[in-house]
């Protein structure tokens, strides 16, 4: 950890309310420069909601978010993009039929002038993505391959490399991995592991233990809306964090009767 | 790229190489070029004497396709933005028929006239593309309401104002007027007088018009669908806009994720797409001197069907401008030809709905090659 110990972000007992649904119950969480902190939490724990509060999708109800130190009121997501805030979907912000680099610089379209016109400079966009991709370890045909083409992986590995070329500081991953195979899931892994060692914050959203244990620095738990603490790398064992998400007792039982396989 | 120095990438086993066959096939105006090909090879095979390629004969398909070209260019851009106008001939009737009553009826300058109508047109266009992005419903609907209410407004004005269907005169109020030629005037007489005076073209042996070329120009419809065509495919291709409208038809969601501005897109498209329906009406009414309730009819299903002949995918997010206006030549060329072939014209509609249906099951077995899916 690369942490010049001033967290990017902080958020401060945030609470989220939706009519009579308490959805978050005071949250807190700091997130370092250059550390993967994994948001766990079983489905309906609160963790989507917590996400878009950080992305400026939700306003929180009660609490304050500090970016860099000072207190920011995102109005819509596009104020979190510009902040360094990007939010990689689980399904996403790819479009199959367009070629890797168009979506690429969707939103951002590199151009040049040509006389009077400004036209899309598609030499450079293709250069970059080319670049981008090949830092990412992922071997393209050719820019002009559509996203469709790509496996899941890839794909989350496309949308990775793009918010980080844009110049994100912390990059928010929804569940990247839920979807994937093995092998696809080692490569976003790998993807994760070099975007951190690049001194970008990681937030990387996942109900799956091994997953988080594979990168993670640091583990918070959200359980019904609150959360029950953050870890250090080192200090817990997967089997804590499983009981931790599913809330204690059960669990343990459950467990015994499947022979620790969960 | 300067890729030379660098140590060749692994290839990744599992991606076949692709055929240059199938790298052909992706390319959108794939279908347009073997259609277009064919369709000439048919006609040169079974009409050339017919007098289908002299002069006269090609002036006579080129403007017919000129026609559909102009609409399909708007109808185009607007499918790959991911939606229809099924307004467009209605449009092509009700602008038409504003250009006549204002400037016939209601005697303003005829360049006044076609500057409201044009003003007015695209500003319903804009209304039919809010009404699609604050409803969310299909614009399939919406603009099919649309094409009844401006058919309706086209039949009911003039019946209301002069107690007909049909406004005439408008080429004595278009006389010397700066505007109206841009829409119905001739380019490059000179180069057809002299061609005719060289023998390379047929001229009238008799007449008033006796050893004038018959074809004495290039009509300013075909100036139009050629900058249409342009602009549409420069647009499309190589502007960050032309990106935008990709983004917005493949993926709205997304494309709103990555910050494109959607919406405005859509309503831009769309006014674009009333923009083209006008220019076919005024050159048109331009050129018989009238407006009538009835003209446009049909040109919506037209349009969409010379998009879908040129690549262009239903559900948006694919396709291209050159590809259509291919698919705009075919459809003419395949209309006045059968004419000329003295082909019973009511074949016409069946060879249109053979190639219509075979056009939408190939660009849907090239979305599947582009994507992966099964």
């Amino acid at each position: 950890m690369t942490t010049e110990h001033a967290p990017i972000i902080q958020m401060k007992d945030i609470q989220k309310h939706f009519g009579s649904v308490i959805a978050l119950a005071g949250v807190s969480v700091d997130v370092f420069p250059g550390e993967c902190h994994c948001l766990l939490g079983d489905n309906g724990a609160g963790k989507s909601t917590f996400i878009k509060t950080m992305s400026g999708v939700h306003k929180p109800t009660h609490g304050e978010i500090l970016f860099e130190g000072q207190e920011m009121h995102f109005a819509d997501p596009r104020d979190a993009i510009s902040a360094g805030i990007a939010t990689v979907h689980q399904h996403l912000a790819m479009i199959p039929l367009m070629s890797v680099s168009r979506n690429f610089f969707m939103g951002n379209e590199p151009v040049k002038s040509v006389g009077p016109l400004k036209l899309f400079d598609h030499d450079y966009a293709n250069k970059v993505t080319m670049e981008e991709m090949r830092k990412m370890g992922i071997n393209l045909r050719g820019p002009d391959q559509a996203v469709g083409t790509l496996s899941g992986g890839e794909r989350q590995t496309v949308a990775i490399a793009r918010a980080v070329h844009f110049g994100a500081k912390v990059l928010i991953l929804d569940e990247p991995t839920s979807a994937l195979g093995v092998r696809q899931t080692a490569n976003v892994l790998a993807t994760i592991d070099k975007v951190r060692k690049q001194g970008i914050a990681v937030v990387f959203i996942t109900h799956n233990v091994r997953h988080a244990m594979a990168v993670g620095d640091r583990f918070t738990v959200l359980n019904r809306g609150q959360t029950l603490g953050t870890a250090q790398r080192g200090q817990i064992t997967p089997e804590e964090l499983q009981d931790l998400m599913a809330g204690g007792q059960e669990m343990v039982k459950l467990e015994g009767s499947l022979g620790g396989t969960v | 790229m300067g890729e030379a120095a660098q140590p060749v990438p692994a290839t990744d086993e599992r991606v076949k190489e692709i055929s240059g066959l199938r790298k052909a096939l992706i390319r959108p105006e794939l279908g347009g070029m073997v259609g277009t090909v064919a369709v000439f090879t048919f006609f040169l095979l079974f009409a050339f004497d017919s007098g289908m390629f002299n002069s006269q004969g090609m002036m006579n398909w080129s403007i017919v396709s000129a026609q559909f070209m102009i609409i399909a260019v708007g109808a185009c851009l607007l499918m790959i933005a991911g939606e229809f106008d099924l307004s467009v001939g209605s449009m092509i009737g009700f602008a038409g028929m504003m250009i006549a009553i204002f400037s016939v009826t209601y005697g303003w300058p005829v360049w006044m006239a076609i500057m409201v109508t044009f003003v007015l047109c695209t500003a319903i266009g804009g209304l039919n593309g809010y009404i699609v992005i604050r409803t969310g419903l299909p614009s399939f609907i919406v603009t099919l309401a649309f094409l009844f209410i401006l058919r309706g407004f086209t039949i009911f004005l003039p019946q209301l104002i002069e107690r007909k269907t049909i406004i005439g005169g408008i080429k004595d109020v278009a006389e010397g007027d700066w505007l109206a030629p841009v829409f119905g005037g001739k380019i490059l007489g000179g180069l057809f007088t002299w061609m005719g005076d060289n023998g390379l073209i047929a001229t009238f042996t008799r007449g008033t018009r006796e050893g004038q070329p018959v074809v004495d120009g290039i009509p300013m419809l075909i100036i139009w669908a050629i900058a249409l065509i342009i602009f549409g495919h420069v647009l499309l291709t190589k502007t960050k806009f032309g990106n935008w409208i990709f983004a917005s038809g493949g993926d709205a969601e997304a494309a709103r994720n990555s910050g494109v501005p959607v919406n405005k897109v859509k309503i831009l498209m769309f006014m674009f797409t009333a923009f083209c329906a006008t220019v076919f009406a005024v050159c048109q009414v331009m050129e018989f001197g009238s407006a009538g309730a009835d003209r446009g009819l049909l040109k919506e299903f037209e349009a969409i069907i010379a998009v879908v002949i040129g690549g262009a995918l239903l559900t948006g997010g694919y396709g291209s401008v050159l590809g259509a206006a291919l698919g705009a030549l075919i459809f003419g060329v395949v209309q006045q030809g059968l004419f000329f072939a003295g082909v019973e014209s009511s074949l016409f509609r069946v060879f249109l709905g053979v190639i219509l249906l075979g056009a939408v099951i190939l660009n849907t077995y090239i979305r599947r090659i582009i994507t992966g899916e099964r």
